[in-house]
């Protein structure tokens, strides 16, 4: 900016040849492809979301879609049974995420092993670990409640019990992802500077006082991307309950992706719309408001 | 000390071998049995260890569907992940480098392409429109659209750590925008290549969802859809159904044996970053 102000028409010059090496047409063709499938279907659906509507010809019905969504109670389910989902699978693998990476940092044994067999459901087939634990919870012959059986205990109906399904699968769902929270806290954790535990050691403090006064707020950072990571998945959550339950017993564990999958099979396109919109609006709703207030104060500090 | 660490390391390798493991060799002792025994869903040893007759049954299927389905699933997955790789480098390079008000703009389109949920029937009606509904190459423009945020996020932050005057010496020899590019700036870009490719092709491998709503039809299985299917035609020949699950977990297992280290910091480098 210096040079400018001294030796003006060559500085331009410069500037002309340096923005040249770096053409915005390289930015052509991904805007392109992400205007074209994600902006335009986003901006469409908030029109389509008011229409009776069969892809070809869509006819203006106002909030009719939206009423049924409010009236109808499987679908007003679907909205509760995913926010419901969304925090309890959030929690836990923030919870359990944080406690298992205390334990893989604390200088305990086999720590390459036990990280790596946490994190490989991570990677493997939403679809494989839904049919495999919908075996493993089968209610009489599934070997978690036959080992409950074995210890005195009748395992429940952990599928087939309306009021079970949906925590079942988000069981399911953070045994899948809470290896990735681990990793992402053990970032975290490993990222603060030795001198802090070296200080606290001289000031005599506790294990617990470590874990309260130094590692919770300067591990922050990692904590706020597992929030978010963790809740927009959650929100969005479709193949794991698709693969487990269906939505089922009846409407009971279904969330707004799977709803929004049923009315598009059933030929319902400006209601299953109408889903696609509540659940943007509820993932604009939850978390950029959220990100903002985890997030606030942070520019001072930096 | 050094006993209670002991104890402690005992302690939680046999919970996570309960909890993380019992699952998978659960599905290779299924996958290995006789049919009415695999039936009985029991996690027991195989009276008579038949694994790759039942995984040959399993590929023979319903007129050897999973091999189109992997057919298709290899395709999709390089084509898609070959074009987010140039693509990515390309918008990161350029956003890393002109900073400005544009470079704000970028920013807010990334966070919105990786926070918010797509709109799935009106994607359906853009790629019917344009005659790309129900092809491939319909489905990997769509995983294109919802890859790259992630993709360029972490090659601008690799790219941040490639010092300018690098740029600056080519431009300096007269090479243009493309050559600066592909010649000296992308050759450089080895190590998070790698990373990305590696990424996008576990998550594009196991996508479920969008072959599910914009490849639907006989023929056009993906692996994930075909194993989908395969729980009603195997509801009663579970050790086909599990000799399926492993055949599809196989080559996530192999990636994640010869590049654990990789995935793991560039699965937290791209979160932390975003």
């Amino acid at each position: 900016m210096r040079a400018r102000g001294s030796a003006g028409v060559g500085a331009s010059a410069a500037t002309r040849r340096h923005l040249r090496s770096y053409p915005l047409w390289f930015y052509l063709i991904p805007l392109a492809i992400f205007t074209m499938f994600l902006v335009v279907p986003t901006i469409a659906s908030f029109y389509f979301s008011f229409t009776r509507w069969d892809l070809f010809t869509s006819e203006w019905i106002g909030l009719r879609n939206y009423q049924m969504f409010l009236s109808e109670p499987s679908l007003l389910s679907s909205a509760r049974n995913t926010i419901v989902f969304a925090f309890v699978t959030t929690t836990l693998k923030v919870v359990l995420g944080f406690a298992l990476a205390l334990v893989l940092t604390s200088g305990i044994i086999a720590r390459g092993y036990l990280r790596s067999v946490i994190f490989f459901p991570v990677l493997v087939s939403t679809i494989g670990v839904g049919l495999t634990f919908s075996v493993l919870m089968d209610p009489e012959r599934g070997i978690i409640n036959r080992a409950l059986g074995a210890i005195g205990v009748d395992g429940p109906g952990w599928l087939t019990d309306p009021s079970l399904a949906l925590l079942s699968v988000a069981a399911v769902d953070v045994w899948r992802g809470v290896g990735f929270a681990t990793v992402i806290f053990i970032a975290g954790i490993v990222s603060i500077p030795r001198e802090y535990y070296e200080a606290a050691k001289i000031d005599g403090a506790t294990g617990l006082q470590v874990i309260t006064q130094i590692i919770i707020p300067l591990a922050k950072p990692a904590t706020i991307t597992v929030i978010i990571l963790a809740l927009t998945g959650g929100l969005r959550s479709f193949d794991l309950i698709w693969a487990m339950t269906g939505g089922g017993p009846g409407f009971a564990s279904d969330v707004l992706a799977s709803a929004v999958y049923k009315q598009y099979q059933a030929g319902f396109y400006g209601l299953s719309t109408a889903g696609s919109v509540v659940l943007f609006l509820l993932v604009m709703v939850i978390v950029l408001p959220l990100n903002w207030w985890l997030n606030r104060g942070d520019d001072d500090a930096r | 000390m050094l006993a209670k660490r002991t104890l402690w390391g005992v302690f939680a390798i046999v919970m996570t071998g309960i909890v993380f493991v019992t699952p998978f060799i659960f599905i290779m002792l299924t996958a290995s049995k006789p049919l009415a025994e695999s039936n009985l869903l029991q996690f027991s040893w195989p009276s008579h260890f038949q694994l790759f007759q039942n995984l040959q049954e399993a590929i023979a299927a319903r007129d050897f569907m999973m091999l189109g389905a992997f057919f298709n699933s290899i395709m999709l997955t390089v084509v898609s992940v070959t074009l987010l790789v140039i693509l990515g480098a390309m918008v990161g390079w350029i956003w890393q480098r002109r900073p400005g008000k544009l470079s704000k703009v970028v920013n807010v389109i990334v966070i919105a392409g990786l926070t918010l949920p797509p709109a799935v029937v009106p994607t359906i009606w853009v790629l019917q429109s344009m005659g790309l509904f129900k092809t491939m190459s319909g489905l990997i423009l769509v995983e294109i659209a919802f890859g790259l945020p992630f993709c360029i996020i972490l090659f601008r932050a690799f790219i941040s750590t490639i010092p300018r005057e690098i740029d600056e010496a080519a431009i300096m020899d007269g090479a243009g925008a493309i050559r600066l590019f592909f010649q000296v700036i992308f050759p450089m870009l080895r190590s998070v290549v790698v990373t990305v490719i590696i990424l996008q092709t576990v998550t594009i491998y196991n996508d479920f969802e969008n072959p599910l709503y914009f490849l639907p039809g006989a023929g056009n299985e993906t692996v994930q859809t075909a194993l989908f299917n395969f729980k009603s035609q195997f509801l009663t020949q579970y050790n086909l159904l599990f000799a399926s699950v492993l055949i599809i977990i196989i080559p996530p297992l192999i990636m994640f044996i010869l590049f654990n280290r990789k995935i793991v910091d560039g699965m937290t480098a791209g979160a932390l970053k975003g």
